[in-house]
């Protein structure tokens, strides 16, 4: 603009004393108020360097007699800073907040109303209580916008009080505001008080929906987002209705910002729950393809939200990106975050007509430079052999010549993952196991060392020297990890069991009982030294039956998150919880969770998966009903919420995905296949017991155990004071 | 005082969405601090100093701490970061950060601590006006501009009519323009520029393992008054439709619109576009902001036209030498050009010396800090072909460093030509005056870092590399 600025020479620390000086200096001959600006400047600089600066608020204060907007704006920003650890200093400015209140300019006006509600303490809330009523009703939309975010800071702070000030009512009306950005703010102040634990509860009926829907056109961007994200706080009662909402937001999927295509998505995924129409279901799949894959071309940042998304949204619509995998291969310049959740959508997608191109591509990744990615391509060249029969040979051959390399964590890895190939295709590929074998001084990992031992102690019959190789890795027996101890022992029982007339296994199987039942110090350990002990003693036979029976086979067939979780984590498409695939009540402390509501239009199939949410700490009185005018919610009103169960005693099912498979387990079966998947949601649920023996049952164990890479929140601290280490 | 390499500026921004909002310069200094929301307290930028700023391998751009999650975007030499306790919308966070650039940089010129520091009264009174309790607010450059200045405002001597104007615009429905009479110009221009990102991962084998474009159409809009702009592209659904009549696109055959028309796998669109124009017969509309936008963003995948064909013979003689023979054919007619052209071919980590000959055009060398050999050839004719020998010589010594093998990497500017082969068929624009307008449309196809060729002889190479140095 005309000038540039040239203020970068006030970031140098200055004493309070001097600011004071030189404030009470510039209230004479202060020419354009010259003098005044650039000690203010001074003092915010020093504000955002972490100085103190609140000594200085009665004479800050002085300055807001100035007639110039810029000095006003200063004053209020340190207002904001330090109002609230100044409650007796604070009256000296509420004349001037009142006066402010009242302008002419609306602008001024709205900056009155927004300072005050940032300083959170009674002596100015209830100073702004009045002007913010008039406020919420001022004929200027810019201040009507204003106060409705105000709303929301009044509320976070004081719930009763905003309550009882009838200001929840006035936020309800401005839904109906003929301003669309007034609009937009109502919906977002709204939705901030219904998610929290004491709010009030925000829900939608279809003519409130309806109304909202109507302001998208007219909204800024970030408008759109929130009225869309409101959606799915209206549950249709009837197909159609939710078809019809859906066909009139779906053009939002061509807008040029992120977030409102992800929030669209959202209330689009949201909106099949409810829908009968098989024909618009999948048109509103194929609209959604497009839009996310070109999220990729946009910043790494917004490329990572997309893609942890998308990797949510094929295992409940496959038919999203059905054809695309070329569109996720890695290119050389992506930062690593973006390889690694490209390679996992990679692996989703991989079918037999693709496998060739994927597993070439996986190679080319095997040789990269990062040690994570790097592993993960080496397991998921594995995973691709046991999801598709037609490209394990070429795979197989793939993890030799990765073994060949003699890369330790290679060669970890590609054990790994065999292990698993010889479960999933029993008697094909065991020929390999002397390639193995040479590499057995290279494995110095847990997992890696104990999927070796277990080869070598389920194929003892045809390994030859198998008593030789196991005794040599059972010299360290004692120091070794129990994930490899207990595989040490379960390997020699075998080795005992094929060959039960061999000295050496004789011998090796009677020291390591020994050990772990004489020098063990994990229970688990010992303990299941005793069982084989008492087993062989007792009956030898029986014993080679049970150590040495069939296995169920491996299979990816369920190879997702299941129905009813990955339904209930699709309401946070876009959030931070889709990014880490984790329900937010899980990891953010007080967030809120979000369940599928029930209602006759909802599908048999999600209705048979529902996840109901359990509020944990809700306050003991029911849930808080404001009645009044306004665009009234008839059955927000009449039925509040049915009494919730005592909070506590109640173990959290909807806490953790993966714990929940237990208690909904009967909708494995329908995903049997990846390939020939089509959604049935209208065939009820059958049951099966497959799924539970498979280790790769949900989406977290897609990758074995391996999530060195898995993006997650880092550990919070167990204790509950006041946050964690922050402070 | 403390290594450059590693600290970097940052800005953190805090609403519910984002609850709090910082800049930091390289020491790690605080730039700029709000926090929107009481529950932080102004520590938690250490906090995120110690796990990002001065951490050399942050793998993600957003990290979670105990219920506290820190997003950010680097910008040269800066951080831009938002914090939250919430379960925010990680999409939003990240546009409102990528748009707070933008109006960073177009308000001083560019983006870095200089500016920021010099400016930071400005960038307080943006960060609080675009962002409320945070909510971001209307965010449009040209309506802020009318606001919020880095000249003084006298309170009293703003007349209520200019603000109630100014309130009325950035809440209206089309927030991103000043409202009709404050826009003249004596000539009524608007300037098109449709500019095409062509990326594509070739094989050794000289097959395509990936080819598309990422367009985007930017546009000077210089126009008096509220003019209502209708914008025509050579897009196949609207051709197909108006060669079928009105049955629709699924009755006309692929191929009847021929060569000319573009299969656009998406197309997203600037605030102004009307989405529902759109949705019902693909046209698109608008009122334009006043100057510089980007109109739409677009993708396609098929029938690409790649302007240079690249054509690599990478042989290993013996373990001490590699020689390269690198070909560049352009595909396009010889009444257009290739300029600034770069090829950058790695060569292996334990290269002691490159010998380099040029068949044709261009210049090429060796830089070793890099390991690679750039070739530069200012301008390369339609038609023409031009190639790169050259030998590098390799140690014996073994390497400890892993060697990622990175593909051959070309990059060029071909003006007048689109790899997707879009076309502007037309631009019209309606005003109630009835004014003359000139329009002028540009093409550009770049390839910027994304036009690659993999070569799986040098591989080969490098197997035997690793090799070595894992027994080592």
């Amino acid at each position: 603009m005309s000038q540039p600025g040239q203020d970068a020479k006030f970031f140098q620390r200055g004493k309070i004393e001097e600011f004071r000086a030189e404030l009470l200096a510039a209230e004479t001959k202060d020419k354009k108020f010259v003098k005044r600006k650039t000690v203010l400047k001074k003092i915010v600089a020093n504000i955002t360097m972490g100085m103190d600066m609140s000594p200085l608020f009665p004479d800050v204060v002085q300055c807001l007699g100035t007639p110039l907007l810029e000095i006003k704006k200063m004053v209020y920003l340190f207002l904001v800073s330090y109002g609230r650890s100044k409650p007796d200093q604070i009256h000296l400015v509420i004349p001037n907040f009142l006066q402010d209140c009242n302008d002419r300019n609306p602008l001024i006006r709205a900056l009155a109303i927004r300072t005050m509600s940032y300083i959170p303490i009674p002596v100015v809330t209830e100073a702004l209580s009045d002007n913010l009523r008039h406020a919420l009703k001022d004929r200027d939309p810019y201040v009507r916008k204003t106060a409705a975010i105000c709303v929301a800071k009044l509320y976070s702070a004081d719930p009763r009080k905003a309550e009882r000030g009838g200001f929840v009512e006035l936020l309800r009306d401005l839904m109906l505001d003929s301003n669309a950005t007034v609009v937009a703010n109502a919906v977002a102040a709204l939705s901030e008080i219904g998610d929290r634990q004491d709010g009030v509860i925000f829900k939608l009926n279809l003519a409130t929906a309806n109304k909202l829907l109507a302001a998208i056109p007219e909204s800024s961007e970030w408008g759109q987002i929130y009225i869309l994200d409101s959606l799915l706080r209206y549950v249709p009662e009837r197909h159609t209705d939710a078809e019809m909402m859906a066909e009139r937001i779906i053009v939002q999927l061509q807008h040029g910002n992120s977030a409102v295509i992800l929030t669209t998505i959202k209330a689009l995924l949201y909106l099949m729950n409810y829908m009968e129409n098989r024909q618009l279901i999948d048109y509103i799949c194929k609209k959604m393809g497009p839009p996310l894959v070109t999220l990729l071309s946009s910043g790494p940042e917004v490329q990572y939200v997309a893609l942890r998304n998308i990797l949510l949204i094929i295992q409940r619509r496959p038919t999203v990106l059905k054809n695309d995998v070329r569109i996720f291969f890695c290119k050389y310049n992506d930062p690593i975050y973006i390889k690694l959740a490209k390679l996992e959508i990679m692996y989703r997608l991989a079918r037999a007509e693709n496998a060739k191109e994927v597993l070439a591509e996986l190679q080319e990744y095997a040789s990269e430079v990062d040690l994570d990615f790097v592993r993960k391509a080496v397991r998921s060249i594995g995973r691709l052999a046991i999801k598709v029969e037609a490209a394990a040979d070429d795979c197989i051959q793939a993890l030799l010549d990765l073994i060949e390399t003699k890369v330790t964590y290679v060669v970890q890895e590609a054990v790994i993952v065999i292990k698993d190939i010889f479960r999933r295709y029993p008697g094909k590929y065991e020929g390999i196991i002397p390639n193995l074998c040479e590499n057995l001084d290279a494995l110095d990992e847990p997992e890696a060392k104990a999927s070796m031992v277990w080869i070598l102690g389920q194929y003892a019959n045809i390994i030859d020297n198998a008593d030789e190789l196991l005794d040599d890795l059972c010299y360290t027996f004692l120091e070794e990890s129990t994930e490899v101890q207990l595989a040490l022992l379960t390997a020699v029982v075998k080795l005992f069991v094929y060959k039960s007339k061999v000295d050496k296994a004789k011998e090796l199987v009677h020291k390591v009982l020994k050990w772990t039942t004489e020098e063990a110090d994990n229970p688990d350990l010992r303990d299941r030294g005793f069982m084989y002990w008492r087993m062989l003693a007792i009956n030898p036979t029986v014993a080679g039956e049970i150590v040495l029976s069939e296995k169920p086979p491996i299979t990816t067939d369920s190879d997702r998150m299941d129905r009813g979780a990955l339904d209930q984590l699709l309401l946070h498409t876009g959030t931070l919880g889709s990014i880490y695939h984790k329900n937010p009540e899980t990891f953010i402390r007080n967030a809120a969770g979000k369940a599928l509501k029930d209602s006759p239009a909802l599908n048999a199939h999600s209705r048979a998966v529902l996840i109901p949410l359990a509020r944990t700490q809700l306050p003991s009185m029911g849930p808080i009903v404001v009645a009044g005018p306004g665009p009234t919610e008839p059955q927000a009103q009449s039925s509040p919420v049915a009494p919730l169960p005592p909070a506590k005693t109640d173990v959290d099912t909807s806490a953790l995905p993966t714990q929940s498979s237990q208690l909904i387990s009967p909708t494995q079966d329908d995903v049997a296949n990846d390939q020939d998947e089509t959604e049935e949601d209208d065939e009820p649920p059958h049951s099966t017991q497959a799924s539970k023996l498979d280790p790769y049952s949900n989406l977290d164990n897609a990758f074995g155990g391996y999530l060195a890479d898995e993006p997650r929140p880092m550990a919070s601290r167990q204790h509950d004071d006041d946050d964690d280490l922050l402070f | 005082m403390i290594s450059v390499s590693s600290f970097y500026i940052s800005l953190l921004l805090f609403l519910i969405y984002l609850q709090a909002f910082f800049i930091f310069n390289q020491k790690g200094e605080v730039l700029i601090s709000r926090l929107y929301r009481t529950d932080f307290k102004r520590s938690i930028a250490d906090v995120f100093r110690i796990q990002v700023v001065s951490n050399s391998d942050v793998r993600s751009p957003i990290i979670t701490l105990g219920s506290t999650s820190f997003f950010h975007v680097r910008v040269n030499n800066l951080y831009v970061v938002a914090v939250t306790k919430t379960n925010a919308n990680a999409a939003l966070v990240f546009e409102f950060c990528y748009r707070f650039i933008n109006i960073c940089k177009s308000y001083f010129g560019k983006m870095d601590e200089e500016s920021i520091k010099n400016n930071f009264v400005v960038v307080y009174e943006l960060v609080d006006e675009i962002n409320d309790f945070g909510y971001p607010q209307n965010s449009e450059i040209d309506t802020l501009k009318t606001y919020i200045t880095t000249e003084s405002v006298v309170s009293a001597t703003q007349a209520p009519e200019v603000s109630s104007r100014i309130t009325a615009q950035a809440t209206g429905a089309t927030s991103w323009r000043r409202s009709g009479d404050d826009v003249k110009y004596k000539k009524n221009e608007a300037f098109v520029d449709v500019v095409e990102v062509v990326n594509w991962m070739g094989s050794a084998k000289g097959t395509t393992l990936r080819a598309d474009v990422d367009g985007h159409i930017q546009m000077r809009a210089y126009l008096s008054g509220t003019p209502e702009c209708k914008f025509g592209l050579n897009d196949k659904l609207v051709i197909d439709r108006g060669a079928v009549g009105t049955s629709g696109p699924s009755s006309g055959l692929a191929d009847r619109g021929g060569g000319d028309a573009v299969e656009l796998d998406d197309c997203q669109f600037h605030q102004c576009v009307r989405l529902n124009d759109f949705d019902a017969d693909r046209s698109i509309s608008f009122i334009p902001p006043d100057g510089e936008f980007e109109l739409m963003r677009y993708r396609a995948t098929s029938n690409i036209k790649l302007p240079l064909k690249v054509i690599p013979t990478v042989t290993e003689i013996g373990t001490t030498k590699v020689s390269y023979d690198i070909t560049l054919k352009t595909t396009f007619s010889a009444k257009l050009s290739a300029t600034n052209v770069v090829v950058r071919i790695p060569t292996p980590l334990n290269t002691t010396d490159v010998d380099v000959g040029i068949l044709g055009t261009g210049k090429a060398k060796y830089v070793p800090a890099e390991n690679v050999i750039v070739w530069k050839i200012a301008r390369l004719q339609g038609g023409q072909e031009c190639s790169l020998s050259a030998m590098a010589q390799l140690t014996s010594t073994t390497t400890r460093q892993v060697w990622a093998r990175p593909p051959i990497d070309v990059d060029f500017q071909v003006l007048m030509f689109t790899a997707s082969g879009l076309i502007v068929r037309f631009l019209k624009v309606f005003e109630k005056s009835n004014y003359h307008s000139i329009k002028w449309v540009r093409y550009l196809t770049k390839a910027n870092g994304g036009y690659q060729v993999r070569d799986s002889l040098i591989k080969d190479v490098h197997m035997c590399i690793d090799r070595i140095a894992h027994f080592s």
